[in-house]
């Protein structure tokens, strides 16, 4: 919405010229770009600034997925469609693959989210990638609050926040020795409304388990978690319906929904506005084992 | 499976975008000053909160600790200082802001000098019982040096000092006479309690002879929309899109940000560094030509003539073009402790889409950041250190003077064998 007499931007429009230069550097200066889709909000709205960013060509990088094989069907599905549409290659880093190849082994609590960074890293080793997209936001968490738009990291895929590239101006330096690489967060300046007011505008279909719905759930740690074949109740758990969305969408073993009425994208903006809680502190059982559970993840290559 | 959105979508409002930087330290009430902006509107989460309160809590602190909210990093926690440059974002209903949190210590002059590259405007703490400090000063010339547009005094903690006018009035004619030496474009003092709250959303009861904005309506209203360059168009060529399809042919269009000035189809326009003239033919966006371009838009310009165009090439007018210069004069804040920059020194620079490398012709001084004395027997800058340089580029540089463009005046410099940014340059003079 601009308007152009007075030469001024709204800041949606701002923030998605920020992200189109960061989408086009990376194209401009890497060899071998991809961007990390999980059919997750986030991920949807960085695919929609890529196909904005180098229209009216085609996307020019893969998409990659990594699979923790406790996937939401209503997610996989709107990968497929997404992909299928936009003529992407899709580049799928499996963990039941790793796992039955031994390259990792199951968690004590059945939890993929740690077991994720070795397939990651297994699949950016292989395919040569240098630069990864990631939809990562600095409102999400304090250690990503510390973390730049264009993040290096070294042969082992480790993020040192000690010693971090300044970044300046919007003069991103992606330079690097082959086997290191670049991850790429295209949407660090924005907030969670942020996404959901340019999934409005841009009229962004989402899969439908971000809409309030009716789920068989649980109550565990006063977070809502969805009964199915990767999420086993403990004794005492007792099942009951709610009405329920989802506010990330990550592994469906750690991932909770919240009660909610939201069924259209301008009530989860209105909720969205009026939420107390973060939306990682709301639905994600991974961010709670320590105060810095997130930070010690990207050191070791995560997200 | 997905949900189409039926109702029509509603329009986000229009609200703009402002980005500031806070310096100073934790004495200063920094934290507490932008916790209390968090939390008076309703940007700081009741989980963060009680995550902050726990770790207080635990660590025997009397009061909760909101320096805990931006201190993300273990190390910062562990030892209780902030060491990098920490973002944080909220939005009232007239502006969305991005804070750039950045720590006020003389070792961190180079995580202030990242904060401020892009800040349209900047936020200086001082402590009324203490005044005017060396780091107060600091801050203003580093502010100056970026060429942050607007400069806002907070003379906090006003409540320990009986909320005195005349404290207040003191400290802010001192800072004005200082600024005014440095050329600060805008500058605004408020007083304010951020403990307390006063002045910070709303006007303050206990402060009756102050009669400007509390800090929160300063912040909503500063008029940022004229800071941006709209006379020299400068349209540095990031990528060039050329669809390898079937169906859009023979296209061609150079896509980019607008770093300064207005683009509208049918201008004349130069391209640099060839020199050749063309007119533009269409300013498009993914969503369709629009009638003209400004900063900070992101948009694909193309010209009515077939010519040679490729990245790090700059489209401007004829009559109003940057230099075009491999010898550059420029102040540099040096950002590596490994090694310092010598005379003689090779790096790699990147300047607006460009990159070059560079070698250093000279150090005509090494500034002293708190005293600006000028030290002309200095043969290095070491880590936070400022001087002026000369450099002598590979290939020309199209560039104006820092103070003219903040997009075409700045260049960072890298280590090429670390591959790390360890400068970052604010051009004096092209030629």
């Amino acid at each position: 919405m601009t308007t152009p007499a007075a030469y001024q931007v709204s800041h949606l429009d701002a923030l998605e010229a920020e992200s189109i230069f960061v989408m086009r550097e990376v194209v401009a200066e890497m060899e071998r770009p991809v961007l990390l889709f999980s059919g997750g909000k986030d991920s949807i709205v960085m695919l929609r600034l890529a196909q904005k960013a180098f229209a009216p060509a085609n996307i020019p990088f893969p998409v990659m997925h990594v699979d923790t094989g406790h996937n939401f069907p209503e997610v996989l599905e709107y990968r497929d469609q997404r992909v299928a549409e936009l003529g992407l290659q899709l580049v799928l880093a499996s963990v039941p693959e790793a796992l039955a190849s031994g390259l990792v082994r199951e968690s004590a609590d059945g939890m993929r989210n740690r077991i994720q960074t070795p397939v990651l890293l297994n699949a950016v080793e292989k395919h040569r990638f240098d630069a990864l997209f990631g939809g990562a936001r600095r409102d999400e968490e304090k250690a990503r609050a510390k973390e730049r738009v264009f993040s290096f990291r070294d042969e082992f895929g480790q993020w040192d926040p000690k010693n971090q590239r300044p970044e300046l101006w919007s003069l991103y330096n992606g330079r690097h020795h082959p086997g290191e690489s670049i991850r790429v967060f295209p949407l660090s300046n924005w907030t969670e409304l942020d996404v959901w007011h340019y999934i409005a505008r841009e009229r962004i279909p989402l899969p439908s388990i971000y809409y309030a719905h009716e789920r068989e759930v649980i109550e565990r740690d006063g977070m809502f978690y969805a009964v199915n074949e990767f999420f086993r109740p403990r004794a005492g758990e007792e099942r009951f319906k709610a009405q329920v969305r989802y506010r990330t969408v990550g592994d469906a073993s750690c991932t909770a929904a919240v009660r909610s009425d939201a069924d259209t994208v301008e009530k989860v903006i209105e909720e969205v506005a009026a939420t107390r809680i973060t939306e990682r502190g709301a639905t994600r059982g991974d961010d709670r084992v320590s105060e810095a559970a997130m930070e010690d993840r990207k050191r070791e290559g995560y997200f | 499976m997905s949900t189409e959105i039926v109702a029509p979508a509603a329009e986000a409002r229009p609200m703009d975008l402002l980005r500031f930087a806070t310096a100073g330290s934790v004495d200063d009430g920094k934290s507490t000053l932008i916790g209390r902006l968090l939390y008076d509107t309703k940007s700081l989460f009741t989980d963060q909160l009680a995550a902050v309160e726990a770790v207080s809590a635990a660590r025997g602190d009397e009061y909760t600790n909101l320096a805990l909210l931006t201190d993300g990093l273990r190390a910062e926690r562990e030892q209780g200082i902030t060491i990098d440059v920490a973002y944080r974002y909220f939005a009232t209903p007239r502006r969305k802001f991005i804070i750039a949190d950045t720590p006020g210590h003389i070792q961190y002059t180079r995580n202030m000098v990242t904060g401020a590259s892009t800040a349209d405007l900047a936020l200086i703490l001082v402590d009324a019982r203490k005044g005017l400090v060396e780091q107060s000063r600091r801050h203003a010339f580093l502010c100056s040096l970026l060429r942050v547009p607007h400069l806002v005094l907070c003379v906090n903690k006003m409540d320990l000092v009986d909320w005195s006018q005349e404290v207040y009035e003191q400290i802010a004619d001192e800072f004005t006479a200082f600024a005014a030496k440095l050329d600060v474009p805008d500058l605004t003092v408020v007083p304010v309690s951020a403990l307390r709250g006063d002045n910070i959303v709303s006007r303050s009861e206990n402060m009756q002879w102050y009669e400007g904005p509390s800090l929160l309506h300063h912040l909503e209203r500063v008029h940022i929309a004229s800071d941006r360059n709209l006379v020299d168009v400068r349209f540095p060529v990031q990528y060039v899109i050329r669809p390898q399809s079937t169906t859009v042919t023979d296209y061609r269009g150079y896509a980019g940000q607008v770093a300064s000035g207005v683009l509208k189809p049918g201008d004349e326009v130069m391209v640099l560094p060839s020199g050749f003239s063309s007119r533009i033919a269409a300013v498009e966006t993914a969503d369709g030509p629009v009638p003209e371009a400004f900063p900070p838009m992101s948009v694909t310009v193309r010209l009515a003539d077939e010519i040679d165009i490729s990245r790090g090439d700059l489209i401007c007018r004829p009559n109003n073009a940057p230099a075009v210069a491999q010898d550059i004069e420029a102040m540099v804040c040096w950002m590596d402790e490994t090694a310092p920059l010598r005379v003689g020194g090779r790096y790699a620079i990147k300047h607006t889409t460009r990159s070059a490398r560079a070698i250093v012709r000279g150090l005509h001084y090494r500034l002293d950041i708190n005293s600006l004395h000028r030290d002309e027997s200095a043969d290095e800058l070491r880590l936070n250190e400022i001087g002026r340089v000369r450099l002598r580029t590979t290939v020309p540089l199209l560039a104006d003077e820092y103070r003219r463009n903040r997009t075409t005046g700045g260049f960072v410099i890298i280590d090429e064998t670390t591959n790390r940014t360890v400068g970052a340059a604010m051009i004096v003079e092209a030629g």
